[in-house]
């Protein structure tokens, strides 16, 4: 007997796709940000040796990176209330994206700012520009386009990995999946259109970071006398 | 009601529950590893369609979450009428999952090797496969072997995802552990601690191997 | 007093001695060309002019502003810097601005000129040399020689006291060389003073008004170019000489 797929019974609850997608992106967009200002900042402190911060950060990247988000989401929603510090499933989830995303910024931009050539930093130097002046003017802009890749790829990674998060009750696109399998009775439909879901907005979310990083961390806009 | 365990007997339970990670990982690594190549002939094929074939592949498993790749074994197997363990729908998910990975990882290693080897070895007269056998693989494998070592860690924190379709691995037993002993930042930090214990000399070796491969070249 | 009195430097890499008491002065308008083979310690001479390279001995002064072995704070770096010019051998061009916006950079962040007047003073720099269609052009659009002419710019607008050059032709291919000793030359006769590391024996004897010979971390030889390359008074200028020519 060969099974019959049934997908409009899936189609049925467009609204909670739509729903759970709309949140899946929203913490991402969240993640992303707050993520990326904190691994700014450790990148910053790793790549300039500020004690006795940088050792802190090393310890902090290296504990994210060799454990599973899963892992630090249930420690995070479920530990921490033992110390008395009251979480919520979104407060959690968005908190797991930040610290996770965080630790990998922080290693990425590490490694675009010490990729700076050293004649930039010079020429910088020459010029009179002192270390804030240079990191602000000289190193920054173009680290982060050196790393932009990167940091996109991170951030899908994490987006992709925030499925995990429907497991503490967090209505993102996951719950909405298995909300629906429970009420169809058909997981693989449901599953495969879900899946397919996570592969546009992994799609979408490569193409807008690809927009912000040709509009705002490489942009190119005449400024001579003329064209003003 | 609170069940009372010694701390003793919950590093056991963990160390138990950490035997399956560390099985699964090693399936997944080395059956991923073995499909991974096959994918990589298929993506540097000649034929057009088997390039097209692995790149979809490699998008798909790059581009979707664990969790609905193992989900979509899970109940994809059974609807095919075979009998799925969570055991066995895990390997296949993690097996899939690396293979596509280390496809990709290793491509990059064969690209990696400058295109004068290839003139190079073309101008002795050499086949396609003597030139891969003698001159390209022997160097790409000195670029892989890095990040094939970093990815085993990406591979061993994937195999927690297998706790949410009901495989009992290191997660798995530690939130039953919670459950049972309401000791959540106890046993979740003894969790994280385990794999950090797993994963931490792996890593470290990566980034001994990427320093030496920096230093020789 | 001279503009730039260099007395008794001495620098170390390591257990390497790379300059061994270096005197020398150069009188405002001068042009002084500094040749030597690599390894002699002409490069790393210059760069300690500008504190690139700290010295371990001696004293560096320029134009009233002094710089001692091991008392270098960001304050008298500072102050030494806006009196040095300097132009690199790789350009070192800002890649992420154009060539109006990295001659634009440090007027207005470090001498905090507002935009209006740095934009023409960048625009009045790139027409000295050349460029003054290239404003909106960036590094990656430039060919080499015109990168090498907007570093210039960048550091003519500064209105440096002293211009420093670091083999500022060797990246060049040789069809590019021209244009932009070209520039030097232009400098050079409206009165900037200029010290220059080069490769460039034909331009030194034309332009120079100095020749400085470094040998083994020492000044070997000072005088005029043209007396010195007709009749260089060692043999280790005249192999020198016979070797590059």
């Amino acid at each position: 007997m060969a099974y019959q797929f049934d997908f409009p019974a899936v189609f049925d609850y467009t609204d909670a796709l739509v729903t759970g997608a709309g949140v899946t992106l929203g913490l991402t967009l969240v993640g992303a940000l707050l993520g990326g200002a904190l691994g700014t900042l450790g990148g910053v402190v790793r790549a300039w040796r500020i004690h006795p911060l940088d050792w802190a950060f090393r310890l902090y990247v290296e504990v994210i990176r060799n454990t599973p988000f899963l892992v630090q989401l249930l420690f995070i929603f479920f530990g921490l209330p033992s110390l008395g510090v009251q979480i919520n499933e979104w407060q959690a989830s968005i908190l797991t994206m930040v610290v996770n995303l965080g630790a990998y910024t922080t290693e990425i931009i590490r490694a675009g700012i010490e990729a700076t050539p050293r004649g930039q930093i010079e020429a910088a130097q020459s010029l009179a520009m002192n270390r804030w002046q240079t990191f602000r003017h000289v190193v920054l802009r173009p680290s982060l386009q050196r790393v932009w890749p990167a940091l996109s790829s991170q951030v899908i990674i994490v987006m992709l990995g925030s499925a995990v998060c429907s497991q503490i009750a967090t209505e993102d696109l996951t719950f909405a999946a298995n909300f629906i399998q429970s009420r169809n009775f058909r997981a693989f439909e449901t599953y495969l259109v879900v899946t397919f879901l996570y592969f546009l907005l992994a799609l979408l979310t490569r193409q807008l970071l690809n927009w912000v990083g040709r509009r705002f961390v490489a942009p190119r806009r005449p400024c001579s006398p003329e064209v003003r | 009601m609170t069940v009372e365990f010694s701390l003793w007997a919950l590093l056991q339970s963990l160390a138990d529950g950490a035997k399956w990670t560390v099985a699964l990982s090693a399936l997944a690594f080395l059956f991923g590893g073995a499909t991974g190549l096959l994918i990589l002939f298929a993506r540097m094929s000649r034929s057009r369609l088997l390039r097209q074939a692995t790149r979809v592949y490699i998008e798909v498993f790059q581009g979707t979450p664990l969790l609905m790749q193992l989900f979509l074994i899970f109940f994809g197997l059974s609807l095919a009428g075979l009998e799925v363990s969570p055991w066995l729908a895990a390997a296949v998910g993690l097996t899939l999952f690396s293979s596509a990975y280390l496809a990709e990882i290793w491509r990059g290693c064969v690209e990696a090797v400058p295109r004068g080897q290839w003139e190079a070895s073309s101008s002795l007269a050499m086949s396609y496969l003597e030139q891969m056998r003698h001159v390209i693989l022997p160097q790409a494998l000195r670029l892989a072997i890095a990040p094939t070592v970093g990815f085993s860690v990406q591979v061993i924190k994937g195999t927690a995802v297998a706790s949410i379709i009901g495989f009992i691995e290191l997660t798995k037993t530690g939130s039953m552990l919670a459950n049972a002993t309401f000791q959540p930042f106890l046993i979740y930090g003894l969790v994280a601690a385990s794999y950090f214990l797993l994963c931490y000399p792996l890593s470290l070796y990566a980034q001994y191997l990427e320093r030496k491969l920096h230093v020789s070249r | 007093m001279s503009l730039v009195d260099i007395r008794g430097v001495h620098k170390h890499f390591g257990s390497n001695h790379v300059l061994k008491g270096i005197d020398l002065a150069v009188e405002p308008g001068e042009v002084v060309a500094i040749i030597g083979r690599s390894g002699s310690g002409k490069s790393t001479l210059l760069r300690t002019l500008n504190g690139l390279e700290s010295i371990d001995a001696g004293e560096i002064e320029v134009d009233g502003t002094a710089l001692k072995a091991h008392q270098d704070s960001a304050e008298q770096l500072r102050s030494l810097r806006l009196k040095v010019g300097m132009v690199f051998q790789q350009f070192n061009l800002f890649p992420h601005l154009s060539a109006g916006e990295n001659i634009m950079l440090a007027t207005t962040v470090v001498q905090g000129m507002d935009q209006e007047s740095a934009r023409d003073t960048a625009k009045a720099m790139l027409l000295k040399v050349g460029l003054q269609d290239k404003f909106d052009a960036y590094p990656d659009q430039l060919s080499g020689g015109q990168q090498q002419r907007v570093a210039i710019a960048r550091a003519l607008a500064m209105s440096p006291r002293v211009l420093l050059c670091d083999e500022i032709t060797s990246a060049l291919d040789p069809e590019l060389v021209n244009e932009v000793l070209a520039v030097v030359k232009q400098l050079a006769a409206e009165g900037m003073t200029l010290i220059m590391v080069t490769h460039e024996m034909r331009f030194a004897r034309e332009v120079g008004d100095k020749l400085v010979f470094m040998y083994q971390g020492l000044v070997h030889e000072y005088g005029d170019p043209r007396e010195l390359f007709a009749q260089p008074r060692t043999p280790e200028l005249a192999s020198f000489i016979s070797s590059v020519m």
